[in-house]
């Protein structure tokens, strides 16, 4: 038999056929497997159902004891002002200090408030005197947001008490009462479900792009089949792709999904422009795809290559700003963040979703995940060859 | 097989004979002990440093449209505190830019008649009415709703502070009248690592525990080795018992790690009683192996055990463990679903043993639900163990 | 005779994801004390399903076992579960300690067991660093740890080189001297001969029962032999017309001799239809094992894709590229750390030529192999197809080949279809001409009743033929072939060289590598690789001169004094 000697150089159309041939396979290979599929789709709604819920800092009806010694009119307007707040749910009533820290150790109320028995008296005579009238707000602190947030209501409470005790006394001076007006951009209420839902939609794809690609290849080893791939004429780029693609697609399309489901179930408002959440999650899905078949082409094992997805998918969740902001990390740890394709994704889905953010900033967050997507990408593509055995 | 009659539940030398057998392949094969220890500390020290819900820092744009000084003298009090860092901006269009690219987290726009409404010379239209537009706006990004709402707070206390401060000093501000003195328990200086590490070590533990012991089982099973372990005498106790004594020690000694990190690494004071401590993280550490024996012995086979494994436990773990979101916050039928995640009642018991100490009102319920679920798993293990192959 | 253990009318279905299927429909059987039965049929048949009933683990759906109650069974599967990770040593004092074998007792025991296995100087090494053959030793050491009365092996002999495959019998030979009552259960039909009684079972069900010789002798006189007169016709394609002849059911070639089972007894094969055996007359001879399966199988009828295998006209050879060299190694060397698995391997394979690649497991065939296709890098030396190395050739030079994997290497999931259209795709096929080529492969491989059938839901002759026909798709000049037919029943293994011999005779270069050594025979030369050497080369008849053999004696025998002439020459 004879091969050609010339060098015929790279047919694109050939090249192309094998991409669509392999990926063809490949959309079948997840699509026909029960358990690959279910892994696909359920999962991830009901996750976004049950986080969206879950995942809220709003403090409503935080237990609190009351303690109340003053016999005054002004103590019984506190305590009623507390009781109405909606924040607080009052459901102890004190006699004695003693009872306060029994209470908040065995966490049957989140905040004690605990009014003196002079606080009527002192709040009268607070103009004359100079004297300020003294109430205690103790929070149980196991908690530290829930803790300053509560602080934070009660504050707010008292504040408003005391304005209008100020105004309502007779005889009082109307006087300009210097205010600061705060307006809540991209999210007036303050809604927690805003961002986590649109956290979700990044989150809950990047684990289901990665859970079926860190598999492919292991799985593809173990079974032997890999070997088959390799001796077609499919380069090891040609592999890469058409391993990349597919789960990528449809984890776009999944993406795409949650973010509907996000918008017309739980009224999450679309503000900037659909096509730019998209651009950007198909970047992020094919950094995140490759980064899976580098994973993937690593393992020797089915259990190796889950337990590195996993290695690789738990911080990429922490070091994301996805429940907690970047910001608050250390510094060092903040330059770790940089390396993180979810990072990106999730300034650009909150930043179009809710911020209406220009294209040129989603197209500063996109390029990083491209970066990502070709190291990682690169190296896969060297493994397939040279890691065997 | 030869079902001798008499033959015991548990046998000594059976019992001795395969813990040593597992003993030995978990020192053979390294994995298992880095899952043990290496695996935990990575994830306390991702956690304990990624998971901070302290925002200190935060930027925050500041348009100043007045040459009064009262404006100068409240930037100066902005960059006093240590939670805001202030960026001076040119006029509007520039601060927007920086609030909708995520440079600032707010806008602080000191208007151009900041200081004459302060000093009262534009009265409001009637007494006792507002006045008719602030001195002061803020506007804040709050895509973060958390991060908006402290932010809101920090500049209201920012701005509380000067007042007060002004009216001692030019004696034309308010009195203030009621002073809240705030305590915060357990946690005085509302130190977030003190509220998230003890949980931590609960949700590190449950991940190492699961994956620790998803893959033992199913490991026997796909090896072949299962089919020649029930040709011997081997009961269905002594099998689980065995997979668990070799595990159990692994998994204690990464708590113990786990544990000792955390209060060095992290300052945390420890309140509670060491001997309470190891019981509840015993208890702890049966769930989370029986959990993983039981996925393991029903699904068979490694990659069904492990992204059983991964789904059941790593975004509950960040979610519903109430490890960043306070589980009280959460609506009332979520609530009810995280009694399903054995991490939350240990979560519990570590808060007050780290930060309050023997609080038996907490511990003695949540102890009881651990042993509980203990009981159920390692039931499911036994039930679903079979002497067959069918 | 009595028996040790009886069964009747046994059933089982496994449910699978389509439904479900049967694995025994109705098996009577009995093993009779003290004597070695073999359980012998193809993969599939329902040998496990059945010993594992028999060892209790299993409850059959209906159907009974009667064995008496006092009798220790002792069951060795077929993957036996030895940790790897354990020690010799390690691995038998778990089972004794399993096994409740105090430890004054287990002194003696394990002395015993050590001598009976050869083992002594090993039991510090880990079992997963033995050899198949130590494997598998160790593993009925760790059966035997206390003495059964009854024995079930399943498969012992899978994967293990023909030395120790000849120990193993020995092992249990002696173990039935001393009254034990074994089970041997084998997809080897030369092993069944060997055996006192032996049930054949194929698609779950009994074909026959009895002692082999029992069982030849229905066939006695049904099995010829001719000596082949010294000529330039190749032996495959006097094989091939012979095959054909009126009453033929079976025509192999063996050394130089033709071996020809006739359809009835009696009646020796007229051979004068072919030119080239014109006055050749056959002599009778005692008929094989083998032959008893082919013809209780043509029986049942089972055999008719047999006749679709040899196509009615002689294929015209194309002497396109045929005797040049297509496939060459030199000095091929691979080293895994400080072990080397092949060490300076070089041989010539001319176009249309089908080549074996023998040895026993472990012997460095797959290492060599695995180079060749470009899937593992050589650390030393060359291995060049068509003048190119595979693992750097450019896509068109790697789709000159084909490649059969060892395990059937197609998505299970994925339908016939599916995976033929990727196969042809990938390779460069599209269209009409895909869509053609499909379907005469559907045609030729007689697959069309399977094309939505998914690939893990077929039987594994019909895998075997799929896999190959996705491996020629594309026509290829080159034929990769790893250990094609292990596991297959001898119908499925005629079917298959059936093909190959007509591929080689259209110019197709075949290179195969088998541990099965009869099937050596069919190919035209071969190298033997042992130890990570080439211990010889040549024709099969060269190689048989080579041991030593005999005319008409099995390659086997020729391959053990090879090896063993080499352990003494070479001691490791």
């Amino acid at each position: 038999m004879t091969l050609p000697d010339t060098i015929t150089g790279w047919d694109w159309r050939a090249s192309a056929q094998r991409i669509w041939f392999l990926m063809r396979r490949e959309f079948l290979a997840i699509w026909k497997d029960k358990r690959s599929r279910t892994v696909l789709i359920l999962p991830p709604i009901i996750q976004l159902f049950v986080f969206s819920y879950a995942a809220t800092f709003d403090v409503k009806n935080a237990t609190l004891g009351i303690l109340n010694e003053d016999n005054g009119p002004a103590g019984r307007e506190l305590v009623a002002r507390f009781s109405a707040s909606g924040a607080f749910d009052p459901v102890a009533r004190l006699t004695s200090v003693r009872e306060i820290a029994p209470l908040i150790e065995n966490e049957k109320a989140l905040a004690v408030l605990h009014i003196g028995p002079t606080f009527s008296r002192d709040l009268l005579g607070a103009r004359n005197t100079g004297r300020t009238a003294e109430i205690q707000f103790i929070v149980d602190g196991r908690h530290s947001n829930t803790a300053l947030i509560a602080n934070g209501y009660a504050g707010n409470i008292v504040e408003e008490f005391t304005a209008s005790y100020a105004a309502s006394q007779p005889g009082a001076v109307p006087r300009m009462m210097p205010r600061l007006v705060t307006h809540a951009w991209f999210n007036p209420n303050f809604e927690s479900r805003w961002f986590i839902i649109t956290g979700l939609v990044a989150t809950l794809t990047m684990i289901v792009a990665s859970v079926t690609t860190s598999l492919s290849v292991a799985r593809e080893r173990e079974l032997g089949t890999f070997e088959q791939l390799l001796v077609t004429p499919l380069r090891p780029l040609e592999i890469l792709v058409g391993k990349i693609l597919p789960p990528a697609i449809l984890a776009l399309g999944e993406g795409i999904l949650l973010a509907l489901i996000g918008i017309t179930i739980f009224g999450i408002p679309m503000r900037g422009d659909p096509l730019l959440i998209i651009a950007g999650l198909a970047v992020f899905m094919l950094s995140v795809t490759s980064l899976g078949v580098m994973i993937s082409s690593l393992a020797s094992t089915q259990q190796q290559a889950m337990i590195s997805a996993f290695c690789f998918m738990m911080p990429a969740i922490i070091l994301s700003g996805f429940a907690t902001p970047i910001e608050n990390m250390p510094e060092w740890l903040q330059v770790a963040t940089y390396a993180n394709p979810l990072r990106y994704m999730l300034v650009i889905s909150r930043g179009v979703f809710l911020q209406d953010m220009p294209a040129s900033l989603v197209l500063a967050n996109i390029w990083p995940m491209a970066v990502i997507g070709v190291i990682t990408a690169s190296a896969a593509a060297w493994l397939f060859r040279n890691r065997l055995q | 097989m030869t079902k001798k009659s008499g033959n015991k539940m548990i046998d000594k030398q059976r019992l001795t004979g395969f813990i040593r057998k597992e003993w030995l392949q978990i020192v053979r094969d390294p994995s298992s002990i880095v899952v043990a220890f290496v695996l935990p500390l990575i994830l306390l020290f991702v956690f304990g440093y990624g998971v901070s819900l302290d925002s200190r820092n935060q930027p925050v744009a500041v348009v100043l449209e007045t040459n009064a000084p009262e404006g100068r003298d409240f930037l100066a009090s902005l960059r006093a505190t240590r939670y805001l860092v202030p960026r001076l901006a040119v006029h509007r269009g520039e601060a927007t830019t920086w609030l909708v690219s995520g440079d600032v987290k707010a806008i602080v726009l000191i208007g151009a008649e900041f200081g004459e409404r302060l000093n009262g010379s534009v009265l409001p239209s009637q007494p006792g009415q507002a006045p008719v537009g602030a001195p002061i706006q803020v506007l804040i990004n709050a895509t973060d709703a958390n991060t908006g709402r402290l932010l809101a707070g920090y500049v209201q206390g920012a701005w509380g502070t000067w007042l007060t401060h002004r009216s001692y000093t030019t004696a034309t501000g308010l009195p203030t009248l009621v002073n809240v003195e705030s305590r915060i328990w357990f946690n005085q200086e509302l130190d977030s690592h003190k509220s998230i590490v003890p949980g931590l070590v609960a949700v590190v533990m449950t991940l190492i525990g699961a994956l620790l012991t998803a893959l033992v089982v199913a490991r026997e099973w796909e090896r072949g080795t299962m089919e020649a372990l029930l040709t011997t005498p081997l009961t269905r106790a002594e099998l689980l018992i065995g997979k668990l004594v070799p595990y159990f020690g692994l998994g204690m000694g990464g708590m113990t790690i786990s544990v000792v990190v955390a209060l060095i690494l992290f300052g945390l004071p420890f309140r509670g009683s060491i001997l309470l401590m190891v019981l509840s993280a015993a208890v702890f550490m049966l769930v989370v192996l029986g959990l993983g024996l039981a996925v393991s012995t029903i699904t068979r086979n490694q990659f069904a055990a492990s992204i059983i494994g991964i789904t059941a436990t790593m975004m509950p773990a960040v979610l519903l463990s109430g490890l960043i979101f306070d589980i009280r916050s959460m609506p009332k039928f979520i609530q009810l679903f995280t009694y399903v995640f054995p991490a939350r009642y240990f979560v519990d018991i570590l808060k007050s043993l780290f930060l309050v100490g023997n609080v038996w009102p907490v511990i003695l319920p949540n102890l009881a639900a651990l042993a509980f679920m203990a009981t159920v798993f390692m039931t499911i293990t036994v039930v679903k163990t079979r002497r067959t192959l069918d | 005779m009595n028996a040790a253990v009886t069964f009747r009318d046994l059933r089982k279905s496994f449910a699978t994801e389509a439904g479900s299927t049967v694995a025994l429909s109705g098996v009577n059987g009995a093993m009779a004390a003290g004597r070695v039965t073999g359980l012998v049929g193809p993969d599939g048949a329902g040998k496990t399903t059945l010993i594992r009933m028999l060892a209790g683990l299993l409850t059959p759906d209906s159907g009974s076992i009667e064995l008496d109650r006092t009798a220790r069974v002792a069951y060795m599967p077929q993957k036996f579960g030895l940790y790897e990770d354990l020690t010799v040593e390690e691995n038998l004092t778990l089972y004794a300690d399993l096994n409740g074998l105090d430890r004054t007792a287990r002194e003696t025991r394990f002395n015993e067991l050590h001598k009976f296995t050869n083992l002594g100087p090993f039991t510090d090494r880990l079992a997963g660093k033995l050899s198949g053959g130590m494997k598998q030793k160790l593993g009925l050491a760790c059966t035997l740890v206390v003495a059964p009365n009854i024995l079930l092996l399943d498969e012992p002999s899978v994967g293990v080189d023909p030395l120790s495959r000849r120990e193993l019998w020995q092992m249990v030979r002696a173990l039935q001297e001393t009254g034990i009552t074994v089970l041997w259960s084998t997809a080897y039909l030369d092993e069944a001969e060997r055996c006192d009684d032996v049930i054949l079972l194929h698609d779950g069900a009994v074909l026959d029962q009895g002692s082999p010789a029992k069982l030849t002798e229905r066939v006695d006189g049904a099995a010829w032999r001719a000596l082949l007169p010294e000529s330039n016709v190749r032996k495959r394609d006097l094989q091939r017309a012979a095959g054909r002849l009126p009453g033929v059911v079976d025509a192999q070639i063996r050394g130089r001799y033709l071996n020809v089972v006739m359809g009835q007894t009696g009646a020796a094969p007229d051979l004068s239809p072919i030119p080239a055996l014109k006055g050749v007359t056959a002599e009778r001879i005692a008929p094989r094992f083998e032959d008893t399966y082919l013809a209780a199988l043509r029986g049942e009828g089972r055999a008719t894709a047999l006749a679709r295998t040899h196509p009615d006209t002689p294929p015209t050879p194309k002497t396109n590229g045929v005797g040049q060299p297509v496939i060459e190694t030199r000095d091929l060397t691979r080293r895994f750390g400080d072990f080397t698995a092949v060490d300076k391997v070089s041989f010539t394979v001319s176009g249309g030529e089908i080549f074996g690649l023998l040895g026993p497991n472990g012997a460095g065939k797959s290492t060599t192999f695995k180079m060749l296709c470009g899937l593992l890098p050589a650390s030393g030396g060359e291995a060049l197809v068509a003048g190119f190395d595979l693992g750097h050739a450019r896509a068109d030079a790697r789709g000159r080949i084909g490649y059969m994997a060892q395990k059937f290497a197609y998505l299970g999931h994925l339908s016939v279809m599916q995976n033929m259209t990727f196969a042809g795709g990938v390779y460069g096929l599209s269209g009409k001409l895909l869509a053609e080529r499909i379907e005469e492969a559907l045609t030729t491989y007689n697959l069309h009743s399977y094309t939505d059938t998914p690939c893990s839901e077929l039987p594994l002759g019909i895998k075997q033929r799929l896999a190959l026909a996705c491996a020629v798709l594309h026509r290829p000049a080159i034929l990769f072939l790893d250990e094609p037919t292990s596991g297959v029943d001898p119908i499925t293994r005629r079917e298959f060289w059936g093909r190959i011999n007509a591929m080689a005779d259209e110019g197709v270069t075949v290179l195969v590598t088998s541990h099965f050594l009869d099937e050596a025979e069919y190919c035209d030369r071969m190298v033997i690789i042992y130890r990570g050497r080439l211990i010889a080369a040549g024709s099969p008849d060269e190689i048989k001169s080579a041991g030593g053999s005999k005319d008409g004696a099995s390659l086997e025998e020729a391959f053990i004094t090879l090896v063993e002439n080499y352990d003494r020459d070479h001691p490791p």
